[in-house]
């Protein structure tokens, strides 16, 4: 036989939460490969493993569903691959449909659904080491004659029963698919087809001897209006805690190594153009792109570790009537949480969200939640212009601060209340989600799929990212500044004409010239500007005390307070776009956030701006 | 009786769904169809198990031998007969 007949197309199917990528993981360990598929956001996990008699099989983990009647774009892709339908992907051979031993219910009609499809299909029921203790009796082969479809028995974790699922693998490899006789069902089929499965069920498994107390014992805590709303709290604020401050030392370190391989390289390097580029365009602009790494792996280091212990889906039943108010999902939570640390991250954990309208709204108002990037801008600005007062006991300057978070997370919430309510009216998602049993996370599992995160942020990093900041370089540095220039070369460059060229836009909301050629390479990340602003007043280093007494000296208080208002909504982070072009998998939605945000900053930068001098603060 | 009007403890089997009044035609039947999906079967049993902090909203039931979680307003559309 040739290569090509030696290859095995596996696709593996499941509900929701019934280990479908514990198996995966088990079956093809290191061998995976992660990508989109083309034009949707949609994660495509594939990997390879040879079977027992010497074939490789392509193994793909299809997302989680209940049915092949797709809802969400993560379920049509699963369809589509199941039905061969899908462009550019060739159609299984063989499909494997996974089941939470311990939860058969609603997986046979899933099942029942997938022999239409034509092509072989095999059983799997996984987690079987949980049945057995639970005293579940199952008759393998009853179960199996009934469906009409080979059962194996796995435990994935325990990488138990892979060979027995190859086997059957090995098995249907050569055979040709039959004809597809899937159509959506209607009510009545599904209606009928539970008939079919319950009876099954009745027959041919016997319910636990020893059920699963311990779920519902810990609900009884975890589900409490009030105790478990404060435990969700306190888990959200150790989350909180530790993106923000426990990543800390690692963003240090990655900082420093960066500036040490920027004076290596540049100690190697003669000063002038090439020096410039690399130094300051790619060393420079990776180290702010990497730096975030360690906030983006500690935080997903959390949400996979809850989601796979089965807490994800409470803690969307505890937020969803308070995150309702605004418009949004229970789920949506977890990307405006993770927002305060930075929007990036945020924004990749909105996957969780199945629906689309629910997950482009999340990700539309992630970014105005105040990130930490905007603190370095708030604390310069705070310290030259609002003077360190106790106002009721209270410090006015820590009061303004407070202030601004505050701004941040309503306008958030505002803000998807109405695109929920004027864009997508009609569409109000039904919350209707399982609670899965509780499970004790898979360290293994959990640990391979943070890295996967970090994976996928370093190659963004490393493309559309990488690309940005390279643009902002170029603008900052081009053209050169004259031999016998007096000013910032900054000034003679692209930015510097261009902030200059915009002013005439800015004037109206009190920023000078210096303000808008800052905002230029302001985009490279927040608190670039707080550099920015210190290049084109040619403060030499880092003195953040000099410059903030250059602004007291230089601004109005209008201006300063205009240029808060303009950083808690403007979209100044190239990256966050980056991210939101990638997620979104399209630009228009990218364009759309760029200038609802800009148009939001410019109108509060404006009232803010035209109140200020109203009460004498020009 | 229909699965929003209980409170904890609650119990019933499904007798049906009455989807109307939950949107359009389309959205109605969607919504039939994902309630039949997640095991809302005439003839599950079905009990409540937790509530939300405000206005008792959503509800955690049990369903047969699963927990499911759902708003008032996707229960109301839940028809319950007297568990025997």
């Amino acid at each position: 036989m040739s290569d090509v007949m030696n290859t095995a197309r596996v696709a593996l199917v499941g509900n929701p939460n019934s280990g479908k990528t514990a198996l995966f993981n088990a079956l093809t360990g290191s061998r995976q490969k992660v990508a989109n598929y083309p034009g949707v956001t949609v994660e495509r996990k594939e990997g390879s493993v040879t079977t027992p008699a010497g074939c490789r099989a392509l193994i793909l983990d299809l997302p989680g569903t209940y049915s092949l009647r797709a809802r969400s774009p993560d379920e049509m892709v699963t369809r589509d691959v199941v039905l061969g339908q899908l462009e550019g992907e060739a159609p299984p051979d063989v499909l494997v449909c996974v089941a939470d031993a311990t939860n058969l219910r609603l997986v046979l009609r899933l099942v029942m659904e997938l022999k239409q499809v034509g092509r072989p299909l095999v059983l799997v029921l996984n987690m079987f080491d949980i049945a057995e203790r639970q005293g579940i009796r199952i008759d393998l082969e009853g179960l199996g004659q009934a469906l009409d479809v080979p059962v194996v028995t796995t435990v994935a974790v325990r990488k138990r029963g892979l060979d027995a699922l190859l086997h059957e693998v090995d098995r249907f490899a050569g055979q040709t698919a039959g004809s597809i006789t899937w159509h959506q069902p209607s009510a009545g089929e599904i209606r009928a087809a539970h008939l079919a499965a319950e009876r099954i069920l009745k027959t041919h498994v016997k319910p636990p001897l020893r059920p699963d107390t311990f779920t519902g014992k810990l609900d009884g805590l975890l589900l409490h209006p009030v105790a478990g709303t404060l435990i969700l709290f306190a888990i959200l604020f150790l989350m909180f805690q530790a993106v923000f401050t426990w990543a800390g030392p690692a963003m240090d370190l990655i900082d420093a190594s960066f500036s040490q391989i920027g004076e290596w390289v540049g100690a190697a390097l003669p000063e002038g153009l090439l020096y410039s580029f690399i130094v300051d365009g790619i060393i420079a602009g990776v180290g702010s792109v990497v730096i975030f790494l360690p906030q983006i792996l500690i935080l997903f280091f959390f949400i996979i570790l809850l989601e796979d212990f089965g807490y994800m889906a409470r803690a969307a039943f505890l937020m969803d009537k308070m995150m309702g108010v605004a418009g949004l999902h229970g789920r949506a939570f977890i990307p405006l949480l993770s927002s305060f640390a930075c929007a990036i991250p945020g924004i990749m954990s909105a996957r969780v969200i199945d629906n689309k309208r629910d997950r482009l709204t999340t990700i539309l108002v992630a970014p105005l939640t105040t990130c930490s990037a905007r603190i370095p801008v708030y604390t310069l600005i705070i310290a030259a212009f609002i003077p360190p007062r106790e106002v009721y006991g209270m410090s006015l300057q820590g009061l303004v601060m407070l202030g601004l978070y505050g701004a941040g997370i309503s306008s958030a919430l505002i803000v998807a209340f109405i695109i929920r309510r004027i864009l997508w009216r009609s569409a109000s998602e039904p919350f209707l989600i399982e609670l899965p049993a509780y499970k004790t996370p898979d360290a293994w599992n959990v640990l391979r799929g943070v890295w996967q995160r970090g994976q996928i942020f370093l190659q963004r990093a490393g493309t559309t990212i990488f690309a940005m900041m390279v643009l902002i370089w170029v603008l900052a540095t081009f053209p050169y500044a004259p031999v016998a220039a007096t000013e910032p070369a900054i000034n003679y460059s692209f930015a510097g004409m261009i902030g200059h060229a915009m002013l005439p836009i800015f004037a109206p909301i009190g920023f000078n010239w210096e303000m808008s050629v800052a905002l230029i390479p302001g985009m490279a990340a927040r608190e670039v500007a707080v550099g920015a602003l210190g290049t084109v007043y040619s403060i030499a280093g880092e003195n953040e005390a000099g410059l903030a007494a250059t602004l007291a000296a230089k601004w109005s208080l209008a201006s300063a307070l205009a240029f808060l208002a303009w950083y808690v909504f403007a979209p100044q982070c190239m990256a966050t776009l980056g991210v939101v072009k990638r997620e979104t998998g399209s630009w228009f939605w990218m364009w759309v956030m760029f200038f609802y945000m800009t148009g939001l900053a410019y109108i509060a930068a404006l009232i803010t701006y035209r109140t200020a001098l109203a009460f004498g603060a020009g | 009786m229909r699965l929003s009007v209980l409170e904890i403890g609650g119990k019933g089997i499904v007798c049906g769904l009455d989807v109307s009044g939950h949107g359009g035609d389309v959205e109605e039947a969607e919504l039939e169809r994902r309630l039949l999906e997640m095991g809302f079967v005439e003839g599950a049993a079905v009990q409540v198990l937790h509530e939300g902090l405000f206005g008792r909203d959503p509800i955690a039931v049990k369903l047969d031998d699963m927990r499911v979680a759902l708003r008032r307003r996707e229960a109301d559309a839940i028809l319950l007969e007297t568990a025997p």
